[in-house]
C-alpha cells in the first residue's frame, strides 16, 4: 500500500516539477508548483514527518504560493515583453546539464554505501516527527538557529517593504492628482505623504497636514 | 713616504682640484678657480718629483713597485684591483704630464680670464690631468681602460667647451666617436691577452706572456693589433686621425695640453708599456712602424698646405707622433719616449705662442691674414722661433737629439728599416719647411692691420662683432662662447712665465740623452725595458752620418722656407700652380674625411634609417608590441565575457562549479 | 520503500529545478525553480532524518522552509520594484551589473 502511495506521490512531484519549468504561462507554473508541494507533503508523511508535512502545506503551499500568485498577477501582465522562449539549443543544453546533474547525484547517492540506505530507516519510536518532538528540539538543541531564523524573518519583512515602496525618484512618473470635485478641499485625494500611505509612499514624512 | 704613497698623492691632487672647482664653481671669485687648479696640478708635480727621487733610491732591479688600494672585484679568474704601477716609465710620464700641465694651467689663468666658463674650464682640465695620470700609473688593464676612457671624455668636454658653437660641438662628437672606436680596440685587445694570461695585472701578464704565447701566434698578434687600433685612435694616426685637426676648435690651452703634450701621447705610452707583448708579435710592431711612417709623411705634406695657424701645428703634432709611434714600434723605447718628452715641451710652447698671436688678431686664426707681427709681439716671436727650431730639429735644440735617436735606432735594426730612416729625414725636411713657412708668414713682412694697431696705439684689436673663426658666424661673448678679453704674452705675466720655462726646456732638454754622450734617460728607463729583445746598435759611422744629415736637412729646410716665402714671394704661387694636383691633394687633406664619410658615415646613417623605418616600426612596434598587447586584449576580452551580467550564465557557472567540486569529492572517496 | 528511492526523487527534482533556472527568462519562474530545488533538499533532509531516527533533519528542513519564505519575500519585492520602474521583467535584459 505504502509503495503505491509512494509512486503516486513521486510521480506527482516530478510531474509538478516538469510543469513548473515547461509551462509558458507563469500562472500555470505556479499551479504546477502547488501540485508538486502537495505531493511532497505526501512523501513527508510517508517518511513519518507529520509536522513537516503539515507545515509544508500551510506555509509553503499556503502563504508562499499566495505571494507568488499576487506578484504574478501584478507583474505577469507584461507577458509580451518576454520575447522568445528558450531556444532549442538552450533547452537542449539545460536538459544536458540537468541530466548530468542527475547522473552525478545518483552516483553520489547510490554509489556510496548502498547498504546504508537500502533499509527502510531506523526503528520507529513513538513521537518521532510529532510537533512535540520538533518543538522540544527547537527549544533545546536548536535554540540559536530558531532565534536567528526569527530575526531573518524580521529582516526580510523590513527589506521587502523597503524594496517595494514608491519613492519620489527623478524618473518616477507621478501622476497628477486631479481633484474629483472642487468644493473647498473636501474631495481632494489626500497627498501621498499623509495617512496610511505614509510608510509606503513618499519620503517626506509628516510635513503636511 | 714611499714612492707609491707619493704616487697616490700625485693622483689625488688633481682629482681634489676637480671636485673643488666643480662644486664651488658659482662662488669662486675672479681667478681663484684658476689658481686652485694650477695649485692642484703643481702639488701633483711636486709629488711626482718626490716619487722620482724615491724610486731612484731603490735598487735598480727592484724599481717596479705596485700598490693596491682596494679590491674592486675578486672572483675566480678575474682579479680587479685598484692597483698602480710605479716604475721608471710611469714616473717619467707623470713628471712630464704633471710638469707640462702645471705650466699650461698657469698659462690659462690669464689666457681665459673673462670667459664665463672659467671655473668649469679648470674643473675639466684638472679632471683631464687626473685621467691621464691614472692611465699612466695604472697597474692593471682595467684601470688603464678606465683612464683611457676618462681621457677621451675629458677631451670631448674640453673640445666642445664653447658649447654654443656648433662647429665646436661637432668637432667634439667627431673626436669622441673616433676615440670610442679606439676604446673598442683596446678592450678587445685586452680580452685577447687576458684569454691566455688569465690576469689583468700588467706585471703578471708580462711575466706569463712568454710562457703562454708562442711568438707570432694568432691570439697575441690579434691582441696587439687591436691595442694598436686603440693607440692609433688616441694618437691620431692614419686612418683614425681626422678628429685631431677639428679638435682645434677647443681653446688653445686645451690644444696645448691634450692634443700636443699628453693625450695624443697615450698611444705611444701604451705601446711602450706593452712592449713584452709586442715583442711576441713582430707583425704588429711592423704594422705600427709602417703606419707611423706613413702618418709622419702625410701629415707633413698637409701641413705645407694648411692655412689655419692652429691646424698647421696640429698636423705637425700628428707628424711628430708618427715618429714616436714608429720609434716604439721598432723597439726604440727610450728614444721614442725621449722624443715624447721634448715634443711636449716645444709643442706646448708653440701652441701657447699661437694662442698669444690669435689673441692679438682678435680671434682670427687664418694665416692668410697674418703678417709682420715681429715688432708688435717680440716675446711671442721669440717663443715661436725657439719652438720652431726645436721642432725642426736644429742642433743643439732638444728636438734634434730626440728625433735623431729614433732614426739611429731604425738604422741600427737594419734591413727594411732603412726605408724608415730615409722617410724620417724626408719628414724632417717637411717639418722644417712647414714650421718656418708658418713663422715667416706670420711674423715677417709688412705688418697687417692688427699688428699696426698694436704697434701704433698699443691696443689689442677687437672685432666689432665676435665671430666664429671657422665659418664666420656672428656670436656673442656670453657663456658658451669665448669671453670678450684677449690676452697676449707680452702683457700677462703668467703666460710669459709658462712660455719662458718651456722655451728653456726646449733648448736644454736634449741633454738627458745625447746619443753616445749622455745616457741619463737610458739608465733611468733601463729597469723597465731591460727585457727588451730588440736592439738597434748603429755604428759610429751611421751615427755621424745621421747627425750631420739631420742638421743639414733642418737648416736647409729653414733656408728653403725663407727663400720661398720671404725672399721671392711669388715663388710660392708659382710652385703651387706647377704642382697643382699635388697641391689640391694636400689642401684637401688627402680626402680622408670624404673617404670616411663614404665608407662609414653614410652606410651608418642608412642603417639607422632602415632600422627605424622598417625594423622598429614594422617588427618591434607592430609585431612584438602590438602583438603582445593584442594578445593581452584578446585574452582579457575573453575573461570579460564571463562578466556579462546575464544572470543565467552566472547560475550555470555556479552549478557547474558546484557539480565539479562534488565530482571531485566523489572521486576521492 | 528504502530511503534510496526518496533520495532518487530528490535528485531528479533538484536537477529539474536547476535546469529550469538555466532555461527560463522570467524572474518569477526562476524563483519558482529555486523553490523546487529547496524542496528537493528538504526531501533529502527528511529522508536522512528518517534514516537516522532523530529529528535533526526535520528541524533543518523547517529552517529551510523559513529561509525560503524570506528569500521569496525579498525576491518578489525586487520584482515588484523592477516592474514599478517600467523595466522589462527579463533576466537577460537586466544586466547592468556587468563588468
Amino acid at each position: 500500500m505504502s509503495t503505491f502511495v509512494f509512486f503516486v506521490a513521486a510521480i506527482g512531484a516530478i510531474t509538478g516539477a516538469i510543469g513548473v519549468i515547461a509551462l509558458k504561462n507563469p500562472y500555470y507554473s505556479v499551479l504546477a508548483l502547488v501540485g508538486h508541494m502537495i505531493s511532497l507533503a505526501a512523501l513527508f508523511l510517508l517518511l513519518r514527518a507529520e509536522f513537516l508535512a503539515a507545515s509544508q502545506v500551510i506555509i509553503y503551499a499556503g502563504a508562499v504560493i499566495v505571494l507568488y500568485v499576487f506578484v504574478v498577477s501584478y507583474v505577469g501582465d507584461s507577458a509580451p515583453t518576454f520575447g522568445q522562449e528558450p531556444s532549442r539549443l538552450a533547452a537542449l543544453g539545460a536538459f544536458a546539464c540537468g541530466a548530468a546533474l542527475v547522473v552525478e547525484l545518483f552516483i553520489a547517492v547510490l554509489g556510496s554505501g548502498l547498504q546504508a540506505i537500502s533499509h527502510d530507516g531506523a526503528p520507529y519510536h513513538a513521537g518521532f516527527g510529532t510537533p512535540g518532538a520538533i518543538g522540544t528540539l527547537l527549544l533545546t538543541r536548536f535554540l540559536a538557529p530558531f532565534e536567528i531564523a526569527s530575526y531573518l524573518l524580521l529582516v526580510a519583512a523590513i527589506g521587502a517593504v523597503t524594496l517595494a515602496r514608491r519613492r519620489r525618484g527623478l524618473d518616477e512618473g507621478i501622476e497628477e492628482r486631479t481633484p474629483a470635485l472642487e468644493i473647498g478641499d473636501v474631495f481632494l485625494p489626500r497627498p501621498a505623504s499623509t495617512g496610511t500611505m505614509a510608510e509606503a509612499g513618499g519620503s517626506r514624512g509628516m510635513s503636511e497636514p | 713616504m714611499s714612492a707609491t704613497a707619493a704616487a697616490w698623492i700625485v693622483l689625488a691632487a688633481p682629482l681634489a682640484g676637480t671636485i673643488i672647482n666643480g662644486a664651488l664653481f658659482r662662488r669662486l671669485p675672479g681667478r681663484s678657480a684658476g689658481w686652485i687648479g694650477t695649485g692642484a696640478v703643481a702639488v701633483s708635480f711636486i709629488f711626482a718629483l718626490i716619487t722620482l727621487a724615491k724610486i731612484q733610491s731603490v735598487a735598480p732591479g727592484a724599481r717596479e713597485l705596485t700598490s693596491t688600494l682596494w679590491t674592486i672585484a675578486g672572483t675566480t679568474g678575474v682579479d680587479a684591483r685598484a692597483t698602480i704601477l710605479v716604475d721608471p716609465l710611469s714616473v717619467l710620464m707623470i713628471c712630464v704630464v704633471a710638469g707640462v700641465s702645471t705650466l699650461i694651467h698657469l698659462y690659462s689663468v690669464s689666457y681665459l680670464a673673462g670667459d664665463r666658463g672659467y671655473s668649469r674650464f679648470f674643473a675639466y682640465l684638472n679632471f683631464f690631468v687626473f685621467s691621464m695620470l691614472l692611465l699612466v700609473l695604472a697597474g692593471n688593464f682595467l684601470l688603464l681602460i678606465v683612464g683611457w676612457a676618462f681621457v677621451g671624455a675629458a677631451s670631448y668636454m674640453l673640445i666642445s667647451f664653447w658649447y654654443r658653437r656648433t662647429t665646436a660641438t661637432s668637432a667634439g662628437i667627431k673626436a669622441f666617436v673616433i676615440n670610442v672606436l679606439g676604446d673598442v680596440g683596446l678592450v678587445l685587445g685586452t680580452f685577447f691577452i687576458f684569454k691566455h694570461t688569465g690576469t689583468f695585472d700588467l706585471l703578471a701578464s708580462f711575466h706569463r706572456a712568454p710562457h703562454v704565447f708562442t711568438s707570432g701566434s694568432g691570439d697575441v698578434t690579434a691582441g696587439c693589433l687591436l691595442l694598436l687600433v686603440g693607440a692609433f685612435a688616441k694618437s691620431a694616426q692614419i686612418p683614425l686621425h681626422t678628429w685631431l685637426p677639428d679638435a682645434m676648435e677647443g681653446p688653445t690651452p686645451v690644444s696645448a695640453l691634450i692634443h700636443a703634450a699628453t693625450m695624443v701621447t697615450a698611444g705611444v705610452y701604451l705601446i711602450a708599456r706593452m712592449h713584452p707583448l709586442f715583442q711576441l708579435a713582430p707583425a704588429a710592431g711592423d704594422v705600427g712602424a709602417v703606419v707611423g711612417c706613413l702618418t709622419l709623411l702625410i701629415a707633413g705634406t698637409i701641413g705645407l698646405a694648411a692655412t689655419d695657424l692652429k691646424r698647421v701645428i696640429a698636423y705637425s703634432t700628428m707628424s711628430q707622433i708618427g715618429y714616436m709611434i714608429m720609434g716604439v714600434s721598432i723597439g726604440a723605447y727610450t728614444a721614442g719616449l725621449f722624443h715624447l718628452m721634448t715634443h711636449a715641451f716645444f709643442k706646448a710652447l708653440l701652441f701657447m705662442a699661437a694662442g698669444s698671436l690669435i689673441s692679438a688678431m682678435g680671434g682670427v686664426q687664418s694665416l692668410d691674414r697674418m703678417s709682420g707681427f715681429r715688432r708688435a709681439l717680440p716675446f711671442t716671436f721669440a717663443c715661436f722661433i725657439v719652438g720652431g727650431l726645436a721642432l725642426s730639429g736644429v742642433p743643439p735644440f732638444s728636438g734634434y737629439f730626440s728625433k735623431d735617436s729614433i732614426l739611429l735606432f731604425a738604422a741600427g735594426r737594419g734591413g727594411w728599416h732603412w726605408a724608415l730612416w730615409a722617410a724620417g729625414y724626408v719628414g724632417a725636411l717637411l717639418t722644417a719647411l712647414y714650421t718656418f713657412r708658418m713663422i715667416f708668414r706670420a711674423f715677417l713682412g709688412e705688418p697687417c692691420a692688427e699688428a699696426l694697431e698694436l704697434i701704433e696705439t698699443g691696443h689689442l684689436h677687437h672685432p666689432e662683432a665676435p665671430t666664429n673663426p671657422a665659418n664666420g658666424e656672428i656670436e656673442d661673448t656670453d657663456v658658451g662662447f669665448p669671453g670678450p678679453d684677449h690676452a697676449v704674452a707680452e702683457r700677462a705675466i703668467p703666460m710669459r712665465a709658462a712660455m719662458g720655462i718651456l722655451a728653456l726646456l726646449s733648448i736644454v732638454g736634449g741633454i738627458v740623452a745625447i746619443p753616445h754622450v749622455t745616457s741619463w734617460l737610458d739608465r733611468f728607463l733601463a729597469p723597465t725595458f731591460a727585457d727588451s729583445t730588440l736592439v738597434g746598435n748603429a755604428s759610429n759611422g751611421v751615427l755621424a752620418l745621421g747627425l750631420i744629415l739631420g742638421a743639414v736637412v733642418s737648416i736647409g729646410g729653414i733656408a728653403a722656407a725663407y727663400y720661398i716665402w720671404v725672399a721671392r714671394p711669388q715663388l710660392a704661387g708659382q710652385l703651387r700652380e706647377r704642382f697643382a694636383p699635388l697641391a689640391t691633394l694636400f689642401e684637401n687633406k688627402w680626402y680622408f674625411d670624404e673617404l670616411i664619410d663614404t665608407l662609414v658615415v653614410r652606410p651608418g646613417a642608412w642603417f639607422g634609417r632602415f632600422s627605424q623605418n622598417t625594423f622598429e616600426r614594422v617588427f618591434v612596434n607592430g609585431l612584438l608590441v602590438g602583438g603582445s598587447t593584442g594578445l593581452v586584449r584578446a585574452s582579457s576580452a575573453l575573461v570579460r565575457a564571463t562578466q556579462s551580467g546575464i544572470l543565467r550564465v552566472y547560475a550555470a557557472l555556479m552549478l557547474l562549479g558546484a557539480a565539479a567540486v562534488a565530482l571531485y569529492f566523489l572521486l576521492q572517496s | 520503500m528504502s530511503i534510496g528511492w526518496y533520495l532518487a526523487v530528490s535528485a531528479i527534482v533538484f536537477a529539474i529545478g536547476a535546469g529550469g533556472v538555466l532555461v527560463r527568462r522570467n524572474p518569477v519562474v526562476i524563483l519558482l525553480c529555486l523553490e523546487l530545488m529547496l524542496n528537493a533538499a528538504n526531501l533529502a533532509l527528511i529522508g536522512f532524518s528518517r534514516m537516522w531516527g532523530n529529528g535533526d533533519g526535520q528541524v533543518f528542513a523547517l529552517v529551510v522552509i523559513v529561509v525560503a519564505a524570506c528569500e521569496v519575500t525579498v525576491g518578489l519585492g525586487l520584482i515588484v520594484a523592477i516592474h514599478r520602474r517600467r523595466l522589462p521583467i527579463d533576466v537577460d535584459e537586466l544586466r547592468e551589473l556587468q563588468g
